[in-house]
This record gives structure tokens, C-alpha cells and sequence, in this order.
């Protein structure tokens, strides 16, 4: 087995995760508090990677990323940044892709929050940032466990948008589901087997441990 | 002293209320907001701390403006200097109970005044334990003194003592009413229990229908004047029987049982759970010490 692929594959579900973290704390919070009547198109536009193919999402960001579109163009002109066939279009493309898998779980642990905890700290004089950070999440370390697990664990599954967007560059883009689907058609059961059997063990151990700690098995350890 | 008065239409479940209540509360009284549930009373105290927003009105808390609709002021509710205890407690519960207090503090506000709170609500013992593993009455004191570490300008008090048992709330009356005096605080109590409100306050602000009817003391408020007994309690109706020809009406006096007889024309005013006035005239009353 090359080692190539799983490791490329870690690396960047841990950098989507920790980019989707930063995101999706400040997004969840706003869509969980925010009374603004346009919030329903930014709940939508959030939930939509759950239910779109994922090559319709690969296919238009391939087009936007492309330097003959503006958005590519800049990118590529002012920030230097190439994103298409590259591991960094494969983190940006990513961090779309699982970012309602981060935002549901914070947004709902924020919401389930009694809104008391909120108010008693505004009138003990402290800010909305003091706030966040001191009181509500602390208190939502369940659902931020969820976000966090849910995402690293999506990334290594995707397929069709690292297909569409990296295409298949040796530890490049070279993704362990991509090189599976390789193996597989060059008829190399035995490596894609190696491949799958990682991935599934890996997968399973993972959303085990979530359930076990958000279930209060581990809560002893994990608080 | 307080002084506010507020406007707003509600959203109650009986449908819309309009909320029009002025009053004015002289420093260091402890007042109650009597009414039904849903008269207003949890509107009142939150429009005061700053959590909810009247149509119209204004606030003014020892000659500070807190509120001016009109000019266009509304202090947020971290800069009014209100202590409230929530019907819920709302303690964090990821902080121990020490941190709950401490995490009230202001900047550069002396730390001692946290330990001289849990001392006064005799805490001390259980000041490193998460709020979770406390009972209702402890998580009580200590919503109580948090809401008393930053030294408030208004208490505020949401029937703090509802879903304790009697013996849990006559402790906690006794601290509420230490601290009150000790720190010389003007209070707001909301709470529909009579022998709290005859224990506690000062005060009676009655509400119904969103606008404040009576203001007085309890004893001008609830006792009828015209009643001429020597003894007068009031009580909760538990139990009414009938024997024979009249009927035996059992009433809740503190923590006593006090049986009425009464007769079928009067046993048809009352019904269970009702609050009633029993009266005596007792013209040699017999006193004595009682040995603890």
C-alpha cells in the first residue's frame, strides 16, 4: 500500500477542520441569534452541500476557481493563488463542502443553550464576546465535538468535488477515495481494499468516539 | 429611589396586553409585584435589567436616566448595575460556584466581596462544586449572591423561591432579607405566595391587567379593614368536609393546620387551594414563651 494518498487525506480533513472551526463558530452563532429577515437564504445557502451532487459543487467552483473567470483571475492575479488542480483549491473546496457539517451542530448547541445563561451574563455586566467565550462555549463542548468530528470525518469521505476540482495529482490531489476509485479500475481489488478497510476502521472509530462521549459514556473524562 | 414608567403591548397566551404601569419606589424598601401569571410582573422586572425593550417610557435610578424613550437613551443592561435572579437560577454550569461569583466581578473589582458572599450564604463548603450536583435551594443562593457581587443598585427577584419546598423557603427568605438590609438594597420580588409577601416586603405593588391597581402595604392590601378580630392569618384552603350538618374547612396557616367550622352558606364562597383571611376575636389571648 503507498502511503501517499492516506496521509494526503489526513492533512486535509485536520486543515478543513480547523479552517471550518474558525468559520463556523462566528457563522453558527450569528444564525442561531440573529433576527434578520434575509437569514433563512444564509440557513439555505449553508444546508445546500447536504443535498446537492456533489460534482454540481465541483463543477461550479472548478468554473469560478478557472483564471478565466473573475473570481480565479483575482485569485490567481492579486493572491498568487492557483486553485484549480491544487491542494489548496482541494482545502477551499473542502471547507465548502462540509461547512453545514460544522455549522448545524454548533448552531443547534447554541440555540439549546437556555437563553437565561445569555442574559445573566449581559446583566453581570459582561460582553457578548466575554460572553461567547466564557459561558456559551464552554457549555456547548458536546456539539462542538460533533462539528468538529462530523467534518474531519466528512472530508476523508468526499469524492466528487475532489474529482472535480484536483483531479487526481499524486500528493497533490491525489485523495485516498480518488485513489480507490484508480485502484478499482485498473482492477487492484487487493490495494482498494487496503484503502477502503483503512478508511471504514478509521470512520467507524471516529463516530464511535462521538457517540460514546456525547451519549455520557466518556463524560467523566472528557469534562 | 426608582422611578419608571412603562409602555408595551405583550404577547401573552390570553392574547395582546397592553403593559402601562408607573411607579415610583423609595430606596431600600423591598417590593413585591403582586398579579396572576401573566399580568406582566417577569416584563417589568426584564424592562428594568435592560433585556427587553418598552414601546415608550422611561427609567430613572438614583437620579440616573437608565431609559428615556424619547431622548433616545436605553443603557444596555451591562451598564445598569441591576442584580436579577432568574426563575431558572442561570448559573453557568461549566464554572464551579466560586467562578460563578467571580466571573461577576468587574475589573479591578476587590475580590474579597466573593468570599464574604458564599460565607453569608454558607456556601463554603460546596464553593469548588459545579452547580449541577447542588440541590434547588443551594443553586438558589447562589443565583442570589452572584446577582449581589457586583453590589447592584436594584435587586431583582423572579419568584426566586417557587419551586422549593416550605421549609427551603422560609431559610432563604431569612437570607434574602439578611442581604437586603445588609447591603442596604432597594428590592423588586415578584411572587404570589402570602406569607412570603407578609414576611418580605415592605411594599405591595398589585398588578392586573397590566396596569398597577393597589400600592400598599400587605396589611392595607390583603387584610379586609373592616374585620374588628384580634387575630388575623392568612392561609391556603387544603381540604373542605362536610359533617353532619356543617362543614369542617381545613386551612394552611405557615406551616400549621387550623381547622374552621363553617356553615353551607359560607362553604359555597370557598374552594380548595383558595388564600383566605381567618380572623378571632380573642379578648384574653394566652402567651407563652416557646423553648428551643
Amino acid at each position: 500500500m503507498v502511503w501517499g494518498p492516506i496521509i494526503l487525506t489526513f492533512k486535509l480533513a485536520l486543515i478543513v477542520t480547523f479552517l471550518l472551526l474558525l468559520i463556523s463558530i462566528p457563522l453558527a452563532y450569528w444564525l442561531a441569534f440573529s433576527r434578520t429577515r434575509v437569514k433563512p437564504v444564509f440557513e439555505t445557502l449553508v444546508s445546500m452541500p447536504l443535498v446537492l451532487p456533489p460534482t454540481v459543487i465541483g463543477f461550479y467552483l472548478l468554473i469560478a476557481f478557472s483564471p478565466a473567470y473573475p473570481l480565479g483571475n483575482f485569485l490567481n492575479e492579486v493572491l498568487g493563488l492557483q486553485m484549480v488542480f491544487t491542494f489548496e483549491g482541494l482545502v477551499m473546496a473542502s471547507v465548502i463542502y462540509s461547512l453545514p457539517f460544522m455549522v448545524h451542530p454548533i448552531q443547534a448547541g447554541f440555540r439549546n443553550l437556555p437563553a437565561s445563561l445569555t442574559e445573566a451574563s449581559y446583566v453581570l455586566g459582561k460582553s457578548k464576546t466575554t460572553t461567547l467565550f466564557k459561558v456559551l462555549l464552554p457549555n456547548i463542548k458536546p456539539s462542538l465535538l460533533t462539528g468538529i468530528v462530523l467534518a474531519f470525518a466528512h472530508t476523508i469521505g468526499e469524492f466528487g468535488v475532489v474529482l472535480m476540482i484536483g483531479g487526481s495529482i499524486p500528493n497533490e490531489t491525489k485523495v485516498a477515495s480518488i485513489a480507490i476509485y484508480e485502484e478499482v479500475e485498473a482492477l487492484n481489488y487487493g490495494q482498494a481494499n487496503y484503502y477502503s478497510l483503512f478508511l471504514f476502521i478509521v470512520t467507524f472509530v471516529i463516530l464511535l468516539m462521538v457517540y460514546l462521549v456525547n451519549g455520557g459514556y466518556l463524560r467523566r473524562i472528557w469534562k | 429611589m426608582i422611578r419608571f414608567s412603562l409602555h408595551k403591548k405583550l404577547k401573552a397566551s390570553t392574547g395582546d396586553m397592553q403593559l402601562d404601569v408607573e411607579c415610583h419606589i423609595d430606596q431600600g424598601k423591598l417590593v413585591t409585584l403582586f398579579g396572576e401569571s401573566g399580568a406582566g410582573k417577569t416584563s417589568i422586572l426584564r424592562m428594568l435589567a435592560g433585556l427587553l425593550m418598552p414601546e415608550k417610557g422611561t427609567i430613572e435610578v438614583n437620579n440616573s436616566v437608565w431609559l428615556d424613550t424619547q431622548k433616545g437613551i436605553n443603557l444596555k443592561p451591562q451598564q445598569r448595575k441591576t442584580g436579577y435572579v432568574f426563575q431558572d437560577y442561570a448559573l453557568f454550569p461549566n464554572m464551579t460556584v466560586k467562578e460563578n461569583l467571580e466571573y461577576a466581578l468587574d475589573k479591578n473589582q476587590d475580590i474579597g466581596i466573593v468570599k464574604e458572599l458564599i460565607e453569608i450564604i454558607e456556601l463554603t463548603d460546596l464553593q469548588d462544586r459545579k452547580p449541577e450536583t447542588l440541590s434547588g435551594g443551594q443553586k438558589q443562593r447562589i443565583a442570589l449572591a452572584r446577582a449581589l457581587v457586583r453590589q447592584p443598585q436594584i435587586l431583582m427577584l423572579d419568584e426566586p423561591l417557587s419551586a422549593l419546598d416550605r421549609a427551603m423557603r422560609t431559610k432563604l427568605q431569612d437570607y434574602i432579607l439578611h442581604v437586603h438590609r445588609k447591603y442596604n438594597l432597594t428590592t423588586i420580588l415578584v411572587s404570589h405566595e402570602m406569607s412570603e409577601i407578609f414576611k418580605l416586603s415592605d411594599e405591595i405593588l398589585v398588578l392586573e391587567n397590566g396596569t398597577i391597581t393597589r400600592q400598599g402595604t400587605p396589611m392595607d392590601i390583603f387584610t379586609n379593614r373592616h374585620i374588628s378580630g384580634k387575630f388575623q392569618f392568612t392561609g391556603e384552603i387544603l381540604h373542605i368536609e362536610k359533617e353532619d350538618i356543617i362543614y369542617i374547612i381545613s386551612v394552611l396557616i405557615g406551616n400549621n393546620l387550623v381547622k374552621v367550622v363553617a356553615d353551607q352558606s359560607e362553604v359555597q364562597q370557598f374552594s380548595i387551594g383558595e388564600k383566605v383571611l381567618v380572623a378571632s376575636k380573642a379578648f384574653n389571648p394566652m402567651i407563652e414563651k416557646i423553648n428551643h
